[in-house]
This record gives C-alpha cells, sequence and structure tokens, in this order.
C-alpha cells in the first residue's frame, strides 16, 4: 500500500517539477516588480530585489571588513570619520565604495592585509553607511506609490521634500496633488473615464444587433454576418491614419468622445459575434409565447433578451474592459499627453526615463491593479468569452 | 455561447473543410413566424452598430489605402516624391519605400542579413518562435496541470499576465534583463547569469538576442491563452479512448502525440491563426521595451513610427496595407471557419 503510493508519488514528481518550475517563473518577475515598488529608493538601485528574502545585517560586512580600523562608530580616524554624511555621500554605491578601497594610502593598500569585500558586502556597506551608521528601520516603504500618484520626479520623495518645502513648482502639498496631471493618479481618473463608456457603449449596441442577427429576419443577414466575421481580425492599424486627421479637422481629438467611439467601432465586430452565437441558444418557444402574449420586439428586447443575455453580457464587458484598459496604441493616438492614460504614462516614463525604477514599478503595479481584481473575480466569465470568440481586433 | 466543446467541435478537419464545396448559406436560427415584423425593424436594432462600424472600420480602411498612393501628407500623389536618379515605383512610391527600404540589395548576402534585420525578418522571428512557444508551452501545461490537485491555481498563475498590460509587462521584463554595472546587477538574468560565474548581456540592445529576448516576454503573456483554449478542448477528449490506449500498454508519450494531438488538431489550428494574427498587430511590448531601437522593429510598430513619428502619411498607410495584405489570408480562414461552423450547426 504504502509502496504503491511512493511509487504513484515517483512517476508523478517530473509533473509536479514541470508544473511548479514553469509557475515559478510565471510568477517571479511579477513578484520582482511587486517588492521592488516597495523597497526604498537607494535600495533598489543598489541591490537586486531578491536580496530582501534574505537576513539583512548590513553592520556585519562593516565589522568584518572596516571595524578594526574605523571603529565600530565609524569614529576612530578623525580624517576619516565614517559616521560624516558629507564624506559618506561621496560613496552612495558599492562601485564608487570599492574604487576608493582600491586605492592605496600613504603607498600602503587600503584594506592592509583583510580581502576587498565582494560587490555586494560593499553595496551593504554604502547603504550601512549612509544610514549613519544604524541597521535599516524598514526595508519597505509606501513612498514610491506616492511619488507615482502625484507624478513627483525629485531627487528624493515627494513627503520628504514637503517636509523641507523644497517641492518642484507643480506640486502644492495638498490633497490636490492627486491630480496632478503628471501623475497616475490623474492617469487612473482618466483610464477610467475612457474604459466604462468604452465598455458600455459596445455592449449595448450589440445587444441590440446580436438580437436582430439572432432572432429577425431581413435580407442579407447572412452575408452581413459572414462579413462582420472577416471584420473581426482587421488590424487597428488599418483604420488609425484617417481617423486622426477626420478627428483633427472637427476637433475630437485629444476628447475622451473620440476614444469612446473609436473602441465603440472597433469592439463591435467581436461584441456582436459573442451576443448573436449566445441569444441564438436561448430556446425559441420563449420568444414564440412572449409574442402569443401580445409583446413586441421591443418588449422582448428589454424584458426577455437582456435579463436573459447577462452572462454573455459579463464576458463581453469583462474583455472589453480590459482590452480598452490595457490598450496603449490607441489612447497614444487620440489622447497622447494631454489627458494621459495609466498606459501612456508608463510608456513615457519607461522611454523618458525620467524616473528610476522604484517609481515605475510602483506606477506600473498601480495600473495592474483593477485588471487584475476584475481578472481574479470574474475569470469565469472571461474564460467563457475566449472560448467563445478567441480572436479580437 | 459556445461551450469548449463547440470550440473543439471536431467535426471537420481544416483539410476537409478546404475541400468542400462552398456551403449553401443556412439561415443561423430559424425565426419564428410569429415574430416577423415590419422589414424596416431589424434595420432599426442594426442602425448603431452598423453606422459605427462602418465609420470606424469600413471607411477608414479604404481611405486608408487611397492615402497610402499619396505624399507625405495626403495633398498629392506618391509619384511627386519620386527623386531623379532614385528607384521609383510610380504611383506605388510608398510601397516601394514600405518594402525595400529596409534591405541592402548591394550583394545577396547583405541582403539575406538585412532581410533579417528588417521590421519583415524580425515580424517572421516572431511569427515562428511566438507562435511555437505559446502553443507548446499551453498544450504541454494543458496536458500536465490536468494530473495535479492544484490545477486550478497553476492555470490561474499561467493566465494572469492576460490580465496585465503590454505596458506593464514591458515594465516587469525590461527590470528582469536590466544591464546594470559589472560589480552590481539589480536585473535578475544578469544577476542568476553572473552569479554563475557568466558575464552580464545587454539583453535589450545586443542584436540579435533582443528580440529573441522579446518574444519570450510575448509568450510569457499569451501562453495562458493557448493553453485555457486547449485545456478546454483536451477535456472534450472521451476518456474511454484514453483508458483504452493506456490499458493496450500505449505509452503517456504516445497517448499524446497518437490520440490527443489528432482529435484537438482543429483547436490547434484555431489557436494557431489566432496567435499569428495577435503576432502580425503586436506593437505595445517592442514600443516601449525598444522602441523599435537595435534592429527588433517590427511591422506594426514601423507603421507607428512613420505615421506618428516621422509624420509621414503616405509611407505610414503604405506599411498598414502590407500589414494588412498579410492578415488577408487569416481573414479568409476565420469566414471560411464560421461558414464550416454554421452548416454544422
Amino acid at each position: 500500500m504504502n509502496k504503491d503510493r511512493i511509487n504513484k508519488l515517483l512517476n508523478q514528481l517530473p509533473t509536479h517539477v514541470i508544473i511548479i518550475l514553469t509557475m515559478i517563473i510565471w510568477i517571479v518577475p511579477t513578484l520582482g516588480l511587486l517588492v521592488t515598488s516597495l523597497r526604498p529608493p537607494e535600495a533598489v538601485g543598489s541591490s537586486g530585489w531578491w536580496t530582501v528574502f534574505a537576513p539583512q545585517n548590513a553592520s556585519g560586512p562593516y565589522a568584518t571588513y572596516c571595524a578594526d580600523c574605523h571603529g565600530v562608530d565609524g569614529k576612530a580616524l578623525p580624517q576619516a570619520d565614517l559616521s560624516n554624511p558629507e564624506l559618506i555621500a561621496k560613496y552612495p554605491r558599492s562601485l564608487q565604495l570599492l574604487a576608493m578601497l582600491r586605492k592605496p594610502i600613504n603607498g600602503q593598500p587600503h584594506m592592509g592585509d583583510h580581502p576587498l569585500p565582494s560587490a555586494q558586502e560593499a553595496a551593504d556597506i554604502a547603504t550601512y553607511l549612509r544610514q549613519g551608521g544604524q541597521e535599516a528601520a524598514s526595508q519597505f516603504t509606501i513612498n514610491n506609490y506616492i511619488d507615482a500618484l502625484v507624478g513627483y520626479r525629485g531627487q528624493d520623495t515627494y513627503r520628504a521634500d514637503c517636509a523641507a518645502g523644497t517641492q518642484p513648482p507643480d506640486l502644492k502639498c495638498n490633497l490636490s496633488d492627486i491630480l496632478n496631471p503628471r501623475g497616475m493618479g490623474r492617469a487612473f481618473v482618466n483610464s477610467l473615464l475612457v474604459t466604462l463608456p468604452a465598455t458600455f457603449l459596445p455592449i449595448l449596441f450589440a445587444a441590440f444587433a446580436g438580437y436582430a442577427f439572432a432572432w429577425l429576419d431581413f435580407k442579407g443577414r447572412f452575408l452581413l454576418f459572414a462579413l462582420l466575421v472577416g471584420l473581426q481580425v482587421v488590424p487597428l492599424q488599418m483604420t488609425l491614419v484617417p481617423i486622426s486627421r477626420f478627428y483633427a479637422q472637427i476637433g475630437l481629438n485629444g476628447t475622451f468622445l473620440g476614444v469612446w467611439l473609436f473602441h465603440t467601432g472597433f469592439g463591435m465586430p467581436y461584441a456582436i459575434y459573442l451576443m448573436r452565437n449566445f441569444l441564438g441558444t436561448l430556446p425559441k418557444d420563449l420568444f414564440e409565447s412572449a409574442y402569443l402574449d401580445g409583446a413586441s420586439h421591443w418588449t422582448a428586447f428589454r424584458q426577455l433578451v437582456i435579463p436573459l443575455a447577462m452572462p454573455a453580457i459579463a464576458s463581453l464587458g469583462i474583455f472589453q474592459f480590459l482590452w480598452v484598459w490595457n490598450d496603449l496604441l490607441v489612447s497614444l493616438v487620440f489622447l497622447g499627453g494631454t489627458t494621459p492614460v495609466m498606459t501612456y504614462q508608463i510608456s513615457n516614463m519607461v522611454t523618458s526615463l525620467g524616473s528610476g525604477w522604484q517609481v515605475l514599478t510602483a506606477a506600473a503595479f498601480l495600473s495592474m491593479l483593477l485588471p487584475m481584481i476584475v481578472f481574479f473575480s470574474l475569470q469565469r466569465y472571461f474564460v467563457r468569452g475566449m472560448l467563445a470568440g478567441a480572436v479580437k481586433g | 455561447m459556445a461551450t469548449p466543446q463547440d470550440i473543439s467541435k471536431p467535426a471537420t478537419t481544416p483539410e476537409i473543410a478546404v475541400r468542400r464545396k462552398p456551403v449553401k448559406a443556412p439561415s443561423a436560427a430559424p425565426v419564428p413566424e410569429i415574430m416577423k415584423q415590419g422589414p424596416l425593424v431589424p434595420w432599426l436594432y442594426l442602425l448603431p452598430a452598423l453606422v459605427v462600424m462602418a465609420f470606424f472600420i469600413v471607411y477608414p480602411m479604404i481611405n486608408t489605402i487611397g492615402l497610402s498612393f499619396q505624399n507625405r501628407d495626403g495633398t498629392a500623389s506618391a509619384a511627386t516624391t519620386c527623386r531623379e536618379g532614385q528607384p521609383c515605383w510610380g504611383v506605388f512610391e510608398n510601397y516601394r519605400y514600405a518594402l525595400t527600404a529596409e534591405f541592402n540589395t548591394s550583394s545577396p548576402g547583405a541582403f539575406w542579413n538585412s532581410f533579417w534585420s528588417s521590421s519583415y525578418g524580425n515580424t517572421i522571428k516572431w511569427i515562428i518562435v511566438m507562435v511555437f512557444g505559446t502553443v507548446s508551452v499551453g498544450l504541454a501545461f494543458a496536458v500536465l496541470a490536468d494530473r495535479v490537485k492544484y490545477e486550478a491555481l497553476a492555470k490561474a498563475i499561467l493566465f494572469m499576465p492576460m490580465a496585465i498590460s503590454f505596458v506593464g509587462a514591458g515594465v516587469i521584463w525590461k527590470f528582469v534583463y536590466d544591464y546594470g554595472t559589472q560589480q552590481n546587477q539589480i536585473g535578475l538574468l544578469n544577476s542568476i547569469i553572473t552569479s554563475l560565474g557568466g558575464r552580464p548581456v545587454a539583453w535589450l540592445s545586443t542584436t540579435p538576442i533582443n528580440t529573441y529576448m522579446i518574444i519570450l516576454v510575448g509568450i510569457w503573456i499569451w501562453s495562458g491563452f493557448c493553453m485555457t483554449i486547449l485545456a478546454a478542448a483536451l477535456k472534450s477528449v472521451p476518456d474511454e479512448i484514453l483508458e483504452a490506449a493506456r490499458v493496450d500498454g500505449a505509452t503517456e508519450w504516445t497517448v499524446f502525440w497518437k490520440i490527443m494531438v489528432p482529435i484537438i488538431l482543429p483547436t490547434i489550428t484555431v489557436v494557431v491563426t489566432t496567435m499569428v494574427i495577435n503576432v502580425l498587430k503586436l506593437f505595445d511590448l517592442v514600443y516601449v521595451m525598444t522602441g523599435g531601437n537595435f534592429q527588433t522593429d517590427v511591422i506594426a510598430n514601423r507603421m507607428y513610427t512613420e505615421m506618428y513619428k516621422n509624420f509621414n502619411v503616405g509611407r505610414g498607410t503604405a506599411v498598414a496595407v502590407v500589414l494588412v495584405l498579410a492578415i488577408i489570408p487569416f481573414i479568409y480562414y476565420n469566414v471560411r471557419r464560421f461558414l464550416e461552423q454554421e452548416a454544422t450547426r
């Protein structure tokens, strides 16, 4: 009995190893993003994010390499007082510190008989000294998220700058900063304002059209629908230029209305396809009896179709929501920097390299938050919609 | 709503589908006699959808084709942009640019090299590597995850990147690929390499590996999609057949290749074509990770560059038309598949 179980386990082992390994590869990069977004800037630049999982003891390397000469508190040598912040500021990272340690002092090697610390140890020593010889109070901070939300691009942090009164001119250090056009807070609002109508409109129009394709008789019904199936795979790139030229003429460039309409037009073929296929599976008797009771198409549509189509509407809703929220190209072309959405703001941070990794990762995580919640709470509907359509322009 | 069975419907294999005579147009679902109303009613229901589609898809497509034969701001024929002493295709001048500008035709060898570093060569690399990668990871994972208790969790994790934008994924992986200094690697990949004694690599600016590194991100994003659809198809493979084969002594390997794969082949075809379309249209990842620099350009990003960075309407639209020409076979296939499905409904 026991032997059987062990045998079974051994047979299954390769499967488990492959699956768990794949899961790790899939989750680790995102984990790195999350961890980095919570670390203080100097830590992000000087050591890998995975070091937060190792026991941190910055005083260890210091004690090993420096305490003999500089003293436990760093004050043993008056000319090289390691508790002096001005001196320490010259060696912010392992690179500068190691360069200094390699330089001889008075013709003698700096480190004497001691070996040079490794890059990682040097980074730990630099961090330790920068913190005034204190163990880091906390490895984690939410400052990056605040900086990302208000669009802070200075050298320190938003909170520190505001406390010192040295904030950049575009920040006021009050609640209004959260709507600073350069920040992710404003971009979040913009993304929401773009996404909600651009999700609702296609569903509404598709429900109408889907009902017509499924339950109304008209000439060219099949041909028109086949055409629609073909339109599903037309690339966005094919239509951008004429629309943006037209928008420029009538002043719709940079407006929400323009983006809503564009997303509605482009979401249409897939949405109608899904709706019609779903509505087509509703039982015929249902409609017949409604008609015998004297219902019109309009009544049937409002009171039968819409409530019954809720599963399809949910699938479609989450699909369209994720599509619009995560879209970069359309908002890049039609909204650009005038009303930046989250994806635009992040791509801008990446390409202009205006801020460090800590703010970039925080911004990226902020943009992923809402889709993640929607996705994991409504995953069932998402999968269903995907299985039904599988193609989206 | 199509159930998983609907998608994987193995009723017609693709070969049969192609050979079959044109399908007679069947009515989608018979409309009950009693529901027939005035001839205008259906069009009222269709009106909003048809108007937005006509305006945002059909009209711009036609307009784009027209613009691709014009100069940089759409005011004169493309033939006027020809320069003396340079090759010229007359009114097709933008297509000459779109199709040949990236190539070095001085010698066959130079042409070969320039082709594989052009947006066309890169797009072909994308199609081959990404489609193969996503389908094989998706299929392998669908088969294997079926056998463990934590199937749901495993699948959710593989599927999670689907919720992340390409921009977000670009940031995540740019950080993994980060190329620091010799002493200090904060990028995961280079850190692993240096800790094993290797030398760090500038993953995103070293040609030709950079294209493949971005493709890996694409595989990370899309494998979950392939896995979900293929897993649904696998569930429809009858257990009795699998059991019978196993009882007869077939190894798991044989069961997979000789039974599972043939049965779900139609679904695999659907996934492959869907992925090819997705890859052809893919723009965001390249835009965020390298901006098309270091010879990582693809057709979709090149269109954006011509149109919104070089502000050349004619050339931008010509590249877009080339892109759509590449997609036309898949539009045809899509409609064909739809007609098949309707016929067997």
